[in-house]
């Protein structure tokens, strides 16, 4: 069963076709990667799916529903569909317990009279806000002691695990990460493979990333699909994704299987 | 050294003042508050009047400008909306004044809703422009629509009214003024406790992102507007009740510029930081004035010499301040805070 689907998807800005033809699936409850050399259209792939561009062909399903292009991000988020960005898309002037808060935005009601009492309705649901971002989500990646900072202050690893933090508070369905582990050093990298492993096997959430850490990729993923100038050019599972020569051949630019067989041997071992 | 103060409930935890020790400066500044009007002279009590109306509408823009990130230069226009809603209503009905000024407040808006529409589209300055254009076609609205405006002589007004009990002394006046100024500050507070204050400042530090999290651009922006207008339609109907007479000039374009200073001397996107610049931009040409008057029995020419400096004086100091402070008096008062919360220590 699959959660999203995605079948023919092309977009195009002016002449740059960004995505031809894209189909491949992301079966429900797994850690679904996209890899890709650079400019491949993987974040333009997580854009269409979050309602930023719209594709020119093509559909896509999820939970078996089509997603027309008319369905606005706001609406997508409210959905279940939930992401972080490459590059941190933090609220710099709030700190990290509020950033995380906004993230339950969509699953909150109080409007703007009960907001300026701050009485009844509005105050329980905020009460009730800051108890479940306390329990389960602060708690579960370990930022009790940073939650009073604003977040401009935090080192670049604590931010990717704000920004986390903050789409797991939109109650997400599938959790679009785009490259959650860039830029950061071992041990904070370890962390981050454990949460999204925790995430889809303690919360049932599908994780759906895009990673150019092809160690962390190969050892925690489900599911590989992978993109080259805008076409999938093989989808499956890690083992058999590693050793398609064509897959070889986007990263290397020639057929050498043996020096890159090695090559992803020694990523996967050293982490 | 703040000590002792763990929380055992997430509801004391997410209170405004969470210290004693707040709460003590907190009860003894709304006592000065009340005291005040019954130990000053007639003119600091004018004074008093005009700051509590301009931390009204300066806590408006804050939310628009300050914590939403749009810049306005209607706001002035905004209140000459209440004013007008407020002097036609007075001299046109016979309700009781917190009925007039809740519909020049719900007026100004309107307003503000319709001139926010192009906020989804321009930011910055254009948005500054396409304000600009709205605050000039009001300006001729209130100059040129004689049947209702009164055109350019204006609208002169009975004093405010209820239950029998007349305003029409400043007195009185700064006992409907400043306990309104402080309940509008306490709701602005209020609304950055909860989801939609946190919208707001989504929307200014990264609207792209605010999105992807499920938050309506179009609808929190006109939300904005509105509730910043709302709080010049207030501040503007104060000032009809306060004068007692609306002209198109009351509300010139300098005035927008004024609100615009006092929020970013004070401190944008902080409500103390609107309150202080809201005082610091009424009460400084004040003292400055005073100032000259001390001088001139020492120095006959002093008048003659200062007159034509209180105005370079008073924009070096904002100047300075941008400069020396860029986040405003807010920041002052934070470091003091600071100091005191760590006190005998030091960092």
């Amino acid at each position: 069963m699959s959660i999203l689907e995605i079948s023919n998807l092309s977009l195009s800005f002016g002449g740059v076709k960004a995505l031809q033809d894209v189909s491949f699936r992301v079966p429900e409850n797994t850690v679904t990667t996209i890899i890709g050399p650079n400019g491949a259209g993987k974040t333009s792939l997580f854009n269409c799916i979050s309602g930023f561009y719209k594709p020119q062909q093509g559909a896509i399903h999820y939970q078996g529903q089509p997603l027309p292009g008319n369905i606005k991000p706001p609406k997508r988020a409210a959905m279940g569909l939930a992401r972080t960005f490459q590059n941190i898309a933090l609220f710099r002037g709030m700190t990290v317990l509020d950033n995380i808060k906004l993230g339950a935005h969509v699953h909150m009601k109080s409007g703007l009279l009960s907001a300026l009492a701050y009485f009844g309705p509005a105050r329980r649901e905020e009460m009730a806000v800051r108890k479940d971002v306390e329990e389960r989500i602060i708690d579960f990646l370990e930022i009790d002691h940073i939650r009073r900072q604003p977040v401009a202050s935090l080192s670049y690893g604590l931010q990717k695990r704000v920004e986390l933090a903050r789409a797991l508070a939109m109650q997400p369905k599938v959790l679009m990460l785009d490259e959650p582990v860039a830029g950061m050093n071992r041990e904070e990298k370890e962390d981050m493979a454990r949460f999204i492993l925790d995430i889809r096997e303690e919360w049932g959430v599908t994780v759906l990333m895009v990673e150019h850490d092809m160690g962390m990729v190969m050892d925690i993923s489900d599911h590989i699909a992978v993109l080259n100038f805008g076409q999938v050019i093989t989808e499956g599972l890690p083992a058999d994704v590693q050793n398609n020569p064509e897959v070889i051949k986007a990263y290397l630019g020639n057929s050498d299987i043996d020096s890159l067989r090695k090559k992803l041997n020694a990523e996967g071992e050293a982490a | 050294m703040r000590i002792g103060d763990a929380k055992q409930s997430y509801e004391a935890d997410e209170a405004i003042w969470t210290s004693q020790t707040q709460k003590f400066w907190l009860g003894l500044f709304l006592l000065i508050l009340l005291v005040f009007p019954f130990v000053v002279n007639s003119y600091l009590l004018y004074l008093g009047c005009l700051v509590g109306i301009a931390v009204i509408s300066t806590t408006g823009l804050n939310i628009l400008t300050g914590f939403t990130g749009l810049i306005s230069l209607g706001q002035a226009g905004f209140m000459g909306v209440g004013a007008y809603t407020v002097a036609w209503l007075s001299i046109n009905t016979a309700l009781p004044f917190p009925v007039t000024l809740l519909l020049a407040g719900l007026m100004a808006a309107a307003v503000g809703i319709l001139v926010g529409l192009p906020s989804l589209r321009v930011k910055g300055l254009y948005l500054a422009i396409a304000t600009l254009a709205a605050s000039v076609f009001l300006h001729f609205i209130f100059a040129e629509w004689e049947s209702v405006t009164g055109g350019m002589g204006g609208l002169s007004l009975e004093p405010a009214h209820l239950f029998g009990l007349t305003f029409q002394s400043d007195f009185r006046m700064y006992f409907i003024i400043v306990p309104l100024a402080v309940l509008m500050v306490l709701a602005a507070r209020n609304v950055f406790r909860t989801r939609i204050g946190r919208a707001f400042i989504a929307i200014r530090d990264r609207d792209i992102s605010a999105e992807i999290l499920g938050i309506n651009l179009l609808r929190y922006k006109l939300m904005s507007f509105a509730l910043s207008s709302f709080y010049a339609g207030i501040a503007g109907g104060l000032f009809a009740y306060f004068y007692r007479v609306v002209t198109p000039e009351s509300f010139p374009l300098s005035m927008s510029i004024f609100y615009l200073a006092a929020v970013i001397v004070g401190g944008m996107g902080n409500l103390l930081g609107g309150i202080l610049g809201a005082a610091f931009m009424t009460l400084v040409p004040e003292a400055l004035k005073l100032l000259t008057a001390a001088l001139t029995p020492f120095y006959p020419n002093a008048p003659v010499f200062m007159s034509p400096m209180l105005e370079i004086i008073f924009g070096a100091l904002i100047v300075g301040f941008l400069i020396f402070e860029p986040h405003g008096l807010a920041e002052i008062w934070h470091r003091i805070r600071r100091f005191f919360r760590l006190w005998p220590f030091r960092n």
